[in-house]
């Protein structure tokens, strides 16, 4: 199996500084990680390459820096890595995003299945996953909790929903976007490291993409930021101590008359 | 033919359409009031029910578009894209809006793909811009430490997805409609689905209900338990004090990785966002990523042990005090609100 997994490599904090003047986040000085959800997406491909053969390719579009990532990646046991890494793609937003991981993936060529997490924890849309399906016109099952098995050039997962699990199936090749519960990453072996360390990764721009210039970076993008702003924090904490018995009954009183003023419950 | 009108995506599962449509319906009305157009619900289904679909147009819809199909009963990505993707681009919208379900957080991105649209995820804050008309949308990010407010300049139809039970649903009028037809005549419009939209190369072939009565997205009140609860066997108390305020179970982070209660019940940045009207935290620290999940809950109530837990930065009460007496006392109360 050609398994291909999408990564992003986001801020280790969320924890973020922001430029009052130009409204824009100060993100230089901020450790770098892979979006947690994206570890589970790399576990999934790899314990499928363990079942059916065949290897896992990372992928990620992102700056120089985000080499980083894809030899974690590595180090976790995928076979390789692309950087897709450009000034043309700067400020792009999701849909732009999708366009050029699909042709990434098209370019890869023959993916039985690409692999993302189900969102990353800066930008927190879950639209890419989505989006690479729609630009690559494959069906996309998304919040898959568990791949049940791949035979006979389709997959069966569990898809969690808000009313419990879906089980469906789906014909090869398909996109899938995993959550928490469908595996536990591996941590990367030492072999994995030195593996990482070497590992040549390509690095791709426009040139080497079937891609259109005027669908890249912000210019290419439907949607534009126009604004970012701090929430103003609208709470008061009353706080009550409630260590005494008589702490514990006033306490429950005002707990009482809050869900009675809130007009819940 | 220029774009023009607020649609709403009503959805539905297995006939029935959901709450959502109707919270859909009160931020559709603003939106085209304030545009001065047309609010439009759209279904797509089998075997929509009269009554729901009256129901639209009482809550506000000037219009409903129900497109039918056995093939449509559960969502399945394909078929429902490709009808959506069809109506877009034979009725051009210029607005259409869909709850942050598992279905719209999947069905619209898919779309604004097709029919080559901007897509804003999990909007808090929906306005129309005074100077060009257009969708102005806030919507928070990096664990809601920041807002972003973002517009789509020239793709159309403008799309966003609107976090449930962010909006309380549209009201009912059962006012008649005005004497010699002064407004826009209500209308129902059911169409059967093009064969040749409904092909899928994904198949449903099973399905589990959740193990508890109420989803935690679906629910109006939430008691999320952390590890300050100490052992699984320390549960019961908090399920009793959760069933006597009604409310339905989550969990952080730890108490998930340790077992006590299954993923599905987990609220923060890798599991669950939640929106209720009520959310009490008992043993709950306070984490950045639980915080992300869970911040805009309308009323915020936290019981810990630890006056500095960071919970109590954004809640509205705190209870300061041992949870081992303070949540059987809350819950003998309620009982005796219950019964009296």
């Amino acid at each position: 199996m050609h398994i291909i997994v999408p990564i992003k490599q986001v801020p280790e904090t969320n924890a973020v500084r922001m430029d009052e003047e130009t409204g824009t986040m100060v993100r230089e000085g901020v450790a770098a990680i892979v979006n947690p959800l994206d570890l589970y997406a790399i576990e999934v491909a790899i314990r499928l390459r363990e079942a059916h053969g065949g290897n896992v390719t990372a992928l990620s579009m992102g700056p120089p820096k985000a080499a980083s990532a894809l030899r974690e990646a590595i180090a976790m046991g995928c076979d390789g890595g692309v950087l897709i890494s450009d000034k043309a793609f700067a400020g792009s937003d999701t849909w732009a995003t999708s366009y050029v991981l699909a042709a990434a993936i098209r370019k890869l060529g023959n993916a039985d299945l690409t692999v993302c997490g189900e969102r990353a924890t800066d930008g927190d849309t879950g639209q890419v996953g989505p989006g690479i399906a729609g630009f690559l016109g494959l069906p996309v099952l998304t919040y898959v909790s568990k791949v049940d098995a791949v035979a006979d050039g389709s997959v069966r997962v569990h898809r969690l929903v808000e009313s419990g699990y879906e089980v469906l199936e789906a014909d090869l090749p398909c996109v899938l976007t995993v959550v928490k519960e469908a595996a536990d990453p591996r941590l990367p072996t030492l072999r994995g490291k030195q593996k990482a360390r070497r590992a040549d990764l390509p690095v791709w721009g426009p040139d080497d993409l079937d891609v259109e210039k005027d669908k890249l970076g912000l210019a290419g993008s439907p949607t534009r930021v126009v604004k970012i702003f701090r929430p103003t924090v609208a709470r008061q904490c009353e706080k009550l101590p409630a260590g005494s018995d008589a702490a514990i009954a006033a306490a429950v009183d005002r707990f009482a008359a809050l869900v009675r003023e809130r007009g819940v419950g | 033919m220029a774009h023009e009108g607020v649609w709403i995506l009503a959805e539905q599962e297995a006939g029935r359409v959901q709450r959502v449509a109707h919270e859909m319906l009160a931020r559709g009305r603003a939106l085209a009031d304030k545009r001065g157009c047309a609010l439009t619900a759209v279904a797509m289904g089998s075997g929509l029910r009269d009554d729901d679909l009256r129901e639209l147009t009482e809550r506000g819809a000037d219009a409903v578009i129900a497109m039918e199909a056995p093939a449509l009963e559960h969502f399945l990505v394909e078929p429902h894209a490709a009808c959506l993707a069809w109506l877009i681009q034979k009725r051009r919208p210029e607005v259409l809006l869909a709850g942050a379900t598992t279905t719209g957080r999947t069905l619209l991105p898919y779309v604004a793909v097709q029919v080559d649209a901007g897509l804003t995820a999990d909007c808090t804050v929906l306005d129309i811009d005074d100077e060009t008309g257009g969708l102005l949308q806030t919507r928070p990010a990096i664990g809601g430490n920041i807002l972003a407010t973002i517009r789509t300049p020239t793709h159309r139809p403008q799309m966003a997805t609107v976090r449930p039970h962010s909006t309380k649903p549209a009201s009912r009028d059962r006012k008649p409609a005005p004497e010699g037809g002064a407004g826009m005549e209500k209308r129902i419009e059911r169409l059967a689905a093009p064969a040749e939209l409904l092909a899928s190369r994904v198949r449903r072939v099973g399905f589990a209900a959740a193990e508890e009565e109420q989803s935690l997205q679906d629910a109006d009140v939430i008691v999320a338990v952390g590890r300050g609860i100490k052992r699984a066997e320390n549960l019961p108390l908090v399920r009793e004090f959760a069933e006597a305020l009604g409310a339905a179970l989550g969990a952080t982070r730890d108490v998930v990785d340790r077992g006590w209660l299954s993923y599905p019940h987990q609220i923060g940045l890798s599991g669950k966002t939640v929106t209720p009207r009520l959310y009490v935290g008992v043993g709950v620290s306070g984490s950045v990523q639980h915080l992300a999940g869970m911040q805009t809950s309308a009323t915020i109530i936290a019981v810990n042990s630890d006056a500095d837990a960071p919970i109590f930065c954004v809640a509205d009460l705190g209870l300061v005090g041992d949870l081992f007496e303070v949540v059987p006392a809350l819950t003998v109360r309620l009982k005796a609100l219950r019964t009296g």
